[in-house]
């Protein structure tokens, strides 16, 4: 592997490779001294043009438990407002002689258009509206533990049915979830108000269903997405309180969940709002194991781009790293 | 001043005849000085001067991308004659003053007859009129005005500006695009496509809905509207409708639009990036047919040249726009000659007569007669080559057609008898 910047670029049998290397990766959480050497000398440089300290963290903390250099380089704010192209400012990181860079924009696409320009290996921390690689593969993660727990030695999810519920359209976690729990063979149901549902949605591999009453008591899952405060601005649906009342996971609806239904929620949350306090702190609410199991996940797949033996950066690359 | 006689040169596809250029006119062949240059045109069609209705020339304020020399040097090379250069210059062109000076820059480094366009507001804000009044009436004696790159979204403004110009016969070319169902975040085509990539959608009713607003605003005003590039089968048919009503309202399509679809965006090269944005097959379709009906007036470029590093950013940050003025013709080949849609009398209305008469030029777009301006292209029908961005005279380098295998058919550009561009 090469890059990270799709869920689709993921086949069943990677995705299975990186869970399973994240299970080892997990074992090192619980050790006193938190360290593995497998990626000594090797430099991450996280490009961070959003803020995310959860998703920032989560790499640094991988990286760093797998004995790379990280670096954090905070790019906020328009590039174009600065007068340095997206090109100039990953030319320039990566001319420091990185060998990935981690990349988070509020643009579409971008860590797609700096694997074009640039040798080092590019790792997709969540663009714009478009997709979280990373995300998905430890929601999934989090799930076969899940499944696990009832189905000891579950492969894949078929038979499986999900529902993501929420802001579909402005949700790059719910692009990289339908794409990755598809290939895992489980069946996504999108669940929104259709001002949420993006154009061509009926085109995705997924139902899609504007009544969450009647999807909550067939699930297996359930993904809670974060409703950001100014969709409301924007006309998307007319007051939080109806949201609540319409998509919310309430507690009158936790009890419509199966027995053993898990609540999922990529955070941050808004308790009240699309999760109450009751669904966020339930039982089968999984939503801190998703944390911990970020830092698996992503200690599996900076091992899986850095680590391998068929890791071969270009020579000059690798010049520029002996001259830095 | 020394004759050039075109030997044997297809007038429009309908037949051979030579053509005498002497003194800035087509003379009588028959007169032809026995030192007058000859170039054997066998084989090769005529059609009058090409006229673009729709050019960004970036001149003054973006010298760095594209120039009135740069820019009318790329447009002989595509076989033009004249063109519009749009307002949205800085200084914007919205009074008397800044058309003189870009009138005066054309008469002084273009290749071509270079033209302004008006704005229709103060500094294309939408908000106040531009005094349209005193463009008119000044040296560069403005007709067309557009607030083009904007929408002259206010329908009050609209019908005011549309009123206002009748006194001089002007015309306003609308950017159809309402900003409150566009907004700027509005990157490409909404649809299958933006959905997924994650981009903000710019959807078709966005165009129709002004489109229809703006023709009943002409009916009402006894005003002359212009569509500028005409993006989806909705506007066609809502301009099929106005027309069949008497509407006085033409348009135009930009080559780009005649060829390329929204798919083009996947990878999100922000060379794609252009607005209105590039429409799927199905509008594509449509677009041609219009222009083969007369529904779509004319072809117009909408050549927008940026430096690279406005379109080296992120898809939704990156400069709106694509250079056209070079490929224009080869475009309408591949897409209206080749498909028999159009004949070359029909490419000469649609890209010469139809837009000089639509920006009221006078001595464009005329007929390859006797005692006409010898504004002449030479084309060569069969001719292909590979769009190379790097042999351009466009100092920009955002060309869509780089790499794609095109008909080349402009070999000679004739500007009131001066050889503008030549093929080597």
């Amino acid at each position: 592997m090469r890059h990270l910047l799709s869920a689709a670029d993921l086949k069943l049998d990677e995705i299975e490779t990186i869970m399973d290397l994240a299970e080892e990766m997990s074992l090192v959480q619980g050790r006193p001294v938190k360290k593995l050497p497998a990626l000594r000398g090797r430099t991450v440089v996280n490009l961070f043009f959003e803020d995310s300290t959860r998703t920032r963290s989560s790499f640094e903390i991988a990286g760093k438990w797998l004995s790379a250099d990280v670096i954090n380089v905070t790019a906020k704010g328009s590039s174009v407002s600065k007068g340095e192209s997206l090109r100039d400012t990953v030319l320039t990181v990566a001319a420091m002689g990185v060998d990935a860079l981690v990349i988070r924009h509020h643009a579409s696409g971008a860590p797609w258009q700096a694997s074009q320009w640039i040798d080092a290996h590019v790792l997709n921390a969540g663009d714009g509206t478009h997709e979280h690689p990373t995300q998905a593969l430890l929601d999934a993660f989090t799930l076969r533990r899940h499944f696990r727990t009832t189905e000891p030695g579950l492969l894949d999810f078929s038979g499986k049915r999900i529902a993501i519920v929420g802001d579909i359209t402005h949700s790059r976690v719910a692009r990289s979830n339908v794409l990755l729990l598809n290939t895992l063979g489980a069946q996504v149901i999108l669940v929104a108000p259709p001002t949420l549902l993006p154009a061509g949605v009926d085109s995705w591999a997924a139902a899609v269903s504007t009544d969450l009453d009647e999807v909550l008591p067939v699930v297996d899952a359930v993904m809670m997405l974060r409703v950001q405060r100014e969709r409301m601005s924007g006309g998307y649906f007319p007051t939080s309180r109806e949201y609540t009342i319409g998509y919310g996971l309430t507690l009158p609806r936790l009890r419509m969940l199966q027995e053993g239904a898990a609540i999922c929620h990529p955070g941050p949350m808004n308790r009240g709002l699309e999760i109450s306090a009751e669904a966020a702190d339930a039982a089968n609410s999984l939503v801190l194991d998703q944390v911990a199991a970020g830092v698996s996940i992503r200690m599996s797949i900076l091992y899986e781009l850095l680590g391998g033996a068929d890791d071969s950066p270009p020579p000059g690359h690798r010049e520029a790293v002996v001259h830095a | 001043m020394s004759q050039v006689l075109l030997a044997g040169a297809d007038l429009l596809g309908r037949g051979r005849a030579d053509l005498l250029i002497a003194d800035g006119l087509l003379a009588d062949p028959a007169s032809a000085a026995a030192d007058a240059q000859r170039i054997d045109a066998e084989g090769l069609i005529a059609l009058p001067g090409l006229v673009d209705l729709h050019s960004h020339l970036r001149q003054p304020g973006r010298e760095d991308a594209e120039t009135i020399a740069s820019g009318t040097a790329a447009a002989a090379r595509g076989g033009f004659t004249a063109l519009l250069a749009m307002a949205n210059t800085d200084p914007v062109t919205d009074t008397a003053e800044a058309a003189e000076h870009v009138a005066n820059l054309g008469r002084r480094d273009g290749r071509t007859l270079v033209v302004p366009v008006g704005a229709v507001s103060k500094d294309l804000a939408g908000e106040e009129l531009a005094e349209l009044g005193l463009m008119a009436r000044s040296a560069a004696a403005v007709r067309v005005f557009s607030d083009d790159g904007h929408c002259v979204a206010d329908g009050r403004l609209m019908r005011r500006a549309l009123e206002y110009v009748r006194a001089f016969g002007g015309v306003i070319a609308q950017h159809a695009q309402d900003p409150r169902l566009a907004g700027r975040d509005a990157c490409c085509h909404e649809g299958a496509i933006s959905g997924r990539l994650g981009l903000a959608g710019w959807p078709a009713v966005a165009e129709a809905s002004i489109v229809a607003r703006d023709v009943q605003l002409a009916e009402l005003t006894r005003s002359r509207v212009h569509v500028c590039h005409v993006s989806t089968a909705e506007t066609v048919d809502v301009l099929r409708w106005a027309k069949a009503r008497g509407v006085a309202v033409s348009a135009e399509v930009a080559p780009h639009h005649l060829l390329l679809t929204t798919d083009e965006v996947v990878g999100y090269d922000p060379v794609y990036k252009v607005n209105p944005p590039l429409r799927p097959a199905e509008d594509v379709t449509e677009l041609r047919k219009a222009l083969a009906d007369g529904t779509i007036d004319a072809v117009a470029t909408d050549h927008a040249p940026h430096a690279r590093h406005d379109k080296e950013h992120a898809f939704a940050e990156a400069a709106f726009g694509m250079l056209g003025l070079e490929t224009a013709l080869g475009v309408v080949v591949e897409t209206m000659i080749s498909s028999g849609a159009l004949d070359w009398p029909g490419v000469a209305d649609r890209m010469s007569t139809a837009p000089a008469r639509i920006a009221q030029l006078t001595g464009q777009g005329r007929p390859l007669a006797v005692g006409e301006p010898a504004n002449v292209v030479l084309v060569d029908p069969a001719a292909r080559s590979v769009v190379d961005r790097n042999a351009s005279s466009s100092l920009s380098r955002n060309n869509p057609w780089h790499g794609r295998d095109l008909p080349d058919p402009v070999v000679m550009t004739f500007w009131r008898g001066e050889c503008t561009y030549a093929r080597s």
